[in-house]
């Protein structure tokens, strides 16, 4: 229950942190980085997917009202919610783990960045085909992935770093 | 019957990730088209209630600017007020007769309370709504020039499709020789945009000034949108058309909404001409 609480708070303060300080930067003219998505990062790790589910729909869905966006970061974050167990198995290799004891300063450098990396990188190409909505732009979105990836990473594993204590 | 419960069981995640992922693609393909009113808008009452607020702090950073393009604007329009007609004396001055007046357009004023310009489809969001008498397809204008079109509308907001949207269409012209084009945005640079379907025998050069055309029910003709910046010509067709707006897109605040006051009447006739 009180996980449940937690992660209300958490989800309330990345909406306002996204809207209010991340999507007014603007930097060089037109990169905002999606902040937001650090929560499925820091979701506990479990087999039972509903919740996960519901709560980055609705994550992805309450920054499209704010920034008028339609579905674009609802279809997003949920991509990567469902995509989360499959890729951090066959980055470590593994075929299942110990779930409970799972925490993202547990798994080792270079182990996390790809797994962080991977993910920033699926959801922002999402966002920005489903933005640009053409194929015909498609140097266009790669490039607007790449700079705002390296944006966005940069900042969660700063976040990571800061804010997680290391196990 | 066993089955299909088994089945369900096993990819229940599965179907929830689809169901899911349905909504959001309808949602996303209904911001692609133009003409169909979203769901998703930040016209609610939460979005709305939230940027108002945040607007209130954010306006003391714009304070200086708003104030010296505002008072441009009114030293503009008292000189335009001072003008006298050569042939009305003091006198038939006085007799200002309003029966003999005729409004086409009603101005009215708004604060946009969240700007965005780093998307392809841009929208903005001001706090009036149908309480103040907006509604969809009205025109968005400054002292500088165009910013957009109206159009989800709520009580006490709407949002605005801005000028730097891909399905933004506005008709234009080159200022002095009435050659048409149409306005839009090719997403790359929120500074410039592009003229289309401007004809063949037209002349353009370089820093002419570009107007709305007036030839649809939104835009009254004549307001400002910006200078030509670039243009290429093959086959004497124009090819691409670079025009830098007067507008600074990324720091607007208060802004006029244009209502087109014989809006229904010029939709009857057309609509009687077409049965």
């Amino acid at each position: 229950m009180s996980n449940l609480i937690q992660n209300i708070i958490w989800f309330i303060v990345l909406i306002i942190l996204q809207v209010l300080i991340f999507n007014n930067i603007n930097l060089f003219g037109y990169i905002n980085p999606l902040f937001y998505i650090i929560f499925i990062f820091y979701f506990p790790l479990k087999k039972e997917k509903t919740s996960l589910l519901l709560f980055s729909f609705f994550l992805g869905l309450s920054i499209d009202f704010f920034s008028d966006t339609g579905g674009i970061n609802a279809a997003a974050t949920l991509f990567i919610a469902y995509f989360r167990l499959p890729i951090l198995l066959t980055i470590l290799g593994k075929s299942d783990f110990d779930y409970l004891l799972f925490n993202i300063r547990s798994l080792s450098f270079t182990k996390s960045f790809w797994y962080i990396l991977s993910l920033t990188f699926i959801h922002h190409l999402i966002v920005f085909t489903l933005d640009f909505f053409s194929l015909n732009e498609f140097g266009s979105i790669l490039m607007k992935t790449i700079s705002t990836t390296t944006f966005s990473l940069s900042l969660i594993f700063l976040a990571i770093i800061l804010f997680t204590k290391r196990r | 019957m066993k089955q299909i419960i088994k089945f369900i069981e096993k990819y229940r995640y599965f179907i929830l990730f689809l169901m899911l992922e349905f909504f959001a693609f309808f949602f996303t393909i209904q911001t692609h088209s133009y003409h169909r009113s979203k769901f998703v808008n930040s016209a609610n009452i939460i979005t709305g209630g939230f940027y108002n607020k945040i607007s209130e702090v954010n306006d003391f950073f714009y304070l200086k600017s708003e104030n010296q393009r505002l008072l441009k604007e009114n030293t503009t329009l008292k000189n335009i007020l001072s003008l006298e007609s050569i042939d009305i004396d003091s006198i038939s001055k006085q007799l200002l007769d309003s029966t003999k007046q005729f409004r086409r357009y009603g101005y009215s004023s708004a604060k946009i309370i969240s700007n965005n310009y780093t998307n392809q489809n841009n929208f903005l969001l001001i706090n009036k709504g149908f309480k103040n008498g907006i509604s969809a397809e009205m025109a968005v204008v400054n002292s500088k020039g165009i910013i957009g079109v109206t159009k989800s509308v709520s009580k006490y907001n709407a949002t605005i499709i801005s000028v730097l949207n891909g399905y933004s269409q506005i008709n234009t012209k080159i200022k002095g020789n009435d050659h048409f084009g149409t306005l839009s945005w090719d997403g790359k640079d929120y500074r410039t945009l592009q003229l289309k379907d401007l004809p063949r025998q037209a002349h353009i050069k370089i820093g002419d000034t570009i107007i709305t055309g007036g030839k649809s029910t939104i835009f009254p003709e004549g307001i400002l949108v910006g200078v030509v910046k670039s243009f290429e010509i093959s086959n004497k067709i124009f090819k691409k058309i670079d025009i830098t707006l007067f507008n600074d897109m990324s720091s607007i605040s208060n802004v006029n909404i244009i209502t087109n006051l014989h809006k229904e009447d010029i939709l009857k006739l057309e609509t009687n001409n077409n049965e």
